[in-house]
């Protein structure tokens, strides 16, 4: 605790202005910048995984499996940045156990369990069911029990019970539409909903917080195909990239239309926050905001995207633009994230100044632990692919 | 006409019904005693908020022991200050009666954190005095009893 | 005749639709509008005291002791990052600019940093937990760990809180902060220790000029009241709705 208040008395010298005393230190760091983050990816992974189910649209139909383990692998992952900021980890599961239904922060634990059993891995399970049953019949040893148990005891795989799979499954991805949104939305809505902080407390919140949630989604998939195909010395399907690269630019815009709509709202109105808030993007939100998150991870992307939707150069340097674009917009929309987290609370509470924020590299809070959340995911999900392969499943009859 | 329900939503509804009726177990035996009881809280709580032990003591506490201190502060300009304002949180003297538990300001820096000139501070509400050059060297009590300020000393 | 008697019912029917839409109208213009400033108390509960506070700033002479006070009466850590309690100085100067201070949380006193003869305006405002009827902070917590007790103070319980600090962001005065060593939320309890015992919370136990003023708003004929009554009074960010219990009085339009 000595070094913490150390640490304290040192950033005092980097307060511009005026802030309420309690104010100093900020509450919520690089963790609560990840988690929204984590969470934007399995809704939009989720979103682009039901455009094939739910929406027919078949040009998907490669990245389907990939977009769904995806989800499920950042899925498992969300739960854990939030837990470890807690000042009081231990103490977690009280949200589930007196959740408040004031707040918006208590629907995280029903909405998370709802979204990954009844959701997510229902529609893995169904989708899967009948690769359970094969693979249980061909493995031998311990794998053979794990799929069968995998199975839960349902070993029909006649063409009725096949048949039943696809339209529970297909009813499963209704539902988990706005189940995604809820997912996420909730969070924008935690943001939105702080009426006493000026640069979160907007209608637009939620919405904002669901379309950048849907650009990083598809441009993760985009990645993740890429990157799989390459190790896996598998042919990519153009057409598919070609789609998703699509839905990633009209993703873009509307996302890029509403931040710019909250953003001339603000400035048109100008009302009491208007001042501190304009210092606060001319000032110390200036890299991360109009050079990260606009200039970099939406305008570039923005014009490279559109220019390709109208001359479509060759195979491999369209390969190569998808591939920058994608990174691109994954580091944009990671820094809108840090924008509104880190943002907020960097001016006071009395408009009259600012604090600083000190990113360690070591401690729970530090730039080595955020890697780590958000590195372990791709872990999970090389061993979810090589557990349950799509390319290796049971031949469906299409 | 009897409807065949498919051996998938068996098991599931089946698997549903034990989970969620496991986490409602689970969820009784974990909702603290006293909870929702006055509203949304752990009513113990409002105990727990005043169980806490007093470090001041309060203007009356004073009054037992220090009769005529209070009535010497009564004539004075001093009449509405509590004796902790300026002494400091008096229950450890009052649980011990012993003086080194009671603080007994000196010093002209302590009384300018009242008396010190500042263009803030309202001039009907107390007496200011530029405490760098008002009679330097002195100790406020050369001149003044705290508890009879206008009683000058000197 | 058929076509007179339906003429008769149509016309019955207009007269008593709008008899009936007037009246409705009148009988919801004419209801009092809640009290913008004296919140009113949750409908059912009017047993026991209901407390506010009234602080004067025209009788704030800054000397810290308040926040002070706090400090030794809640064992709260001496260092200036933590504050249940705080006085601000504020300072508008001759070329219209606003110079705002609170060193130390005013623990030890102020000293003018500001010259005489470019000071247009000054005062000091102590702040603290205004104490809200409808208080943000409470409707955030999600699970139950900050509560408004049947006093009307806001409370944290301690064996609950999980240190999400949701409470921290939503409270639009800054009042709230996470405990080091507790590591759960802490903040102004109104010296609920000592309200319990009938004795008064230390911070307006040790004003000197009375700035502060501590009182039950149920009680017709407490000091509160009175001085409710008598004076102009303001809450901080009344736009935000918070049904704030921290009546200030003379507060210039520098503060925020």
């Amino acid at each position: 605790m000595e070094q913490h208040i150390q640490h304290l008395y040192e950033m005092l010298s980097q307060v511009e202005g005026f802030i309420y005393p309690n104010e100093l230190e900020l509450q919520w760091g690089i963790l609560i910048v990840i988690y929204p983050y984590i969470t934007g990816l399995v809704a939009g992974a989720f979103i682009l995984a039901s455009l094939e189910r739910v929406f027919n649209v078949k040009v998907l139909k490669p990245t389907y499996e990939l977009a769904l383990l995806t989800a499920l692998a950042f899925l498992l992952v969300a739960a854990l940045p939030l837990v470890s900021h807690l000042a009081r980890p231990g103490r977690a599961f009280r949200i589930m156990i007196t959740p408040n239904t004031h707040s918006a922060m208590a629907i995280f634990g029903f909405v998370y369990s709802w979204y990954l059993m009844a959701v997510l891995l229902l529609e893995i399970w169904f989708d899967y069911r009948k690769s359970f049953v094969v693979w249980s019949r061909e493995r031998k040893g311990i794998m053979k029990w794990v799929y069968k148990i995998l199975t839960l005891g349902v070993m029909d795989i006649s063409p009725k019970a096949i048949e039943w799979d696809r339209k529970i499954g297909y009813f499963i991805t209704v539902i988990g539409i706005p189940s995604a949104f809820l997912l996420h939305g909730y969070v924008g809505f935690i943001f939105g909903s702080i009426k006493a902080n000026p640069w979160w407390s907007t209608v637009l919140m939620p919405i904002i917080f669901l379309f950048s949630a849907m650009v990083s989604g598809i441009a993760l998939v985009l990645v993740i195909y890429m990157a799989v195909s390459y190790i896996r010395r598998q042919a990519i399907d153009m057409k598919a990239l070609d789609a998703i690269a699509r839905y990633l630019f009209f993703m873009l815009i509307l996302d890029f239309t509403l931040e710019s709509l909250d953003q001339i709202h603000r400035f048109y109105e100008a009302e009491e926050s208007f001042e501190i808030l304009s210092l606060l993007v001319s000032g110390r939100l200036y890299l991360t905001l109009i050079v990260f998150q606009v200039i970099l991870g939406t305008l570039i992307p923005l014009v490279a995207l559109g220019t390709l939707q109208l001359y479509k150069p060759r195979e491999k340097i369209r390969k190569a633009l998808y591939l920058s674009v994608s990174v691109l917009v994954l580091i944009g929309i990671f820094f809108m994230r840090w924008n509104v987290v880190i943002g907020g609370q960097l001016f006071s509470k009395s408009f009259r100044g600012f604090t600083s924020f000190k990113l360690g590299l070591v401690g729970s809070e530090g730039v080595l632990m955020g890697i780590v959340w958000i590195v372990l995911p791709f872990i999970i999900l090389a061993f979810l692919l090589w557990f349950l392969p799509p390319w290796k499943k049971a031949e469906d009859d299409i | 006409m009897k409807i065949k329900i498919p051996p998938q939503i068996n098991r599931l509804v089946l698997l549903f019904i034990l989970v969620t009726g496991l986490f409602l177990i689970v969820r009784q035996f974990l909702i603290p005693d006293t909870f929702g009881d006055l509203g949304h809280y752990r009513a113990a709580s409002l105990e727990d908020n005043s169980d806490i032990p007093l470090n001041f003591a309060g203007g009356a506490a004073c009054f037992d022991c220090h009769e005529d201190i209070f009535d010497l502060k009564e004539q004075d300009l001093h009449s509405g200050l509590s004796c902790e304002t300026c002494h400091g949180p008096g229950q450890a003297h009052v649980n011990s009666m012993e003086a080194s538990d009671i603080f007994i300001p000196t010093g002209r820096e302590y009384c300018g954190r009242c008396h010190d000139k500042n263009a803030a501070r309202p001039t009907d509400y107390v007496m200011q005095v530029d405490v760098s050059t008002h009679n330097e060297g002195l100790d406020c009590n050369e001149c003044h009893n705290a508890h009879q300020p206008w009683e000058l000393l000197r | 005749m058929g076509t007179t008697k339906i003429k008769t019912n149509r016309r019955e029917f207009l007269r008593s639709t709008a008899t009936a839409a007037g009246g409705l109208f009148t009988f919801f213009w004419l209801q009092p509008t809640k009290a913008f400033i004296l919140v009113s108390r949750e409908e059912g509960v009017t047993e026991g005291p209901w407390y506010g506070i009234g602080i004067d700033i025209e009788k704030c002479i800054g000397c810290g002791k308040c926040a002070a006070a706090c400090k030794d009466e809640n064992d709260v850590p001496k260092d200036p990052f933590f504050f249940r309690n705080w006085v601000e100085q504020y300072t508008v100067k001759k070329d219209g600019s606003v110079v705002i201070e609170s060193p130390n949380g005013g623990m030890d006193g102020f000293t003018q940093s500001v010259p005489d003869d470019q000071v247009f305006k000054s005062f000091f405002v102590p702040k603290m937990c205004n104490h809200c009827q409808t208080s943000p902070c409470v409707q955030v917590c999600p699970i139950g760990a900050t509560y408004d007790s049947p006093e009307g103070v806001v409370l944290v319980d301690e064996e609950s809180c999980m240190g999400c600090r949701y409470c921290v962001q939503a409270c639009p005065y800054g009042c709230r902060y996470i405990h080091p060593k507790k590591n759960v939320v802490d903040k102004c309890t109104l010296c609920y220790h000592r309200i319990k015992k009938d004795l008064i919370p230390a911070c307006f136990e040790v004003c000197p000029t009375g700035a502060r003023i501590f009182g039950d708003l149920n009680d017709k004929n407490s000091e509160l009241i009175r001085f409710l009554g008598e004076k102009n009074v303001q809450v901080l960010k009344a736009h935000l709705n918070t049904g704030s219990k921290l009546y200030y009085h003379s507060l210039s339009m520098e503060v925020l």
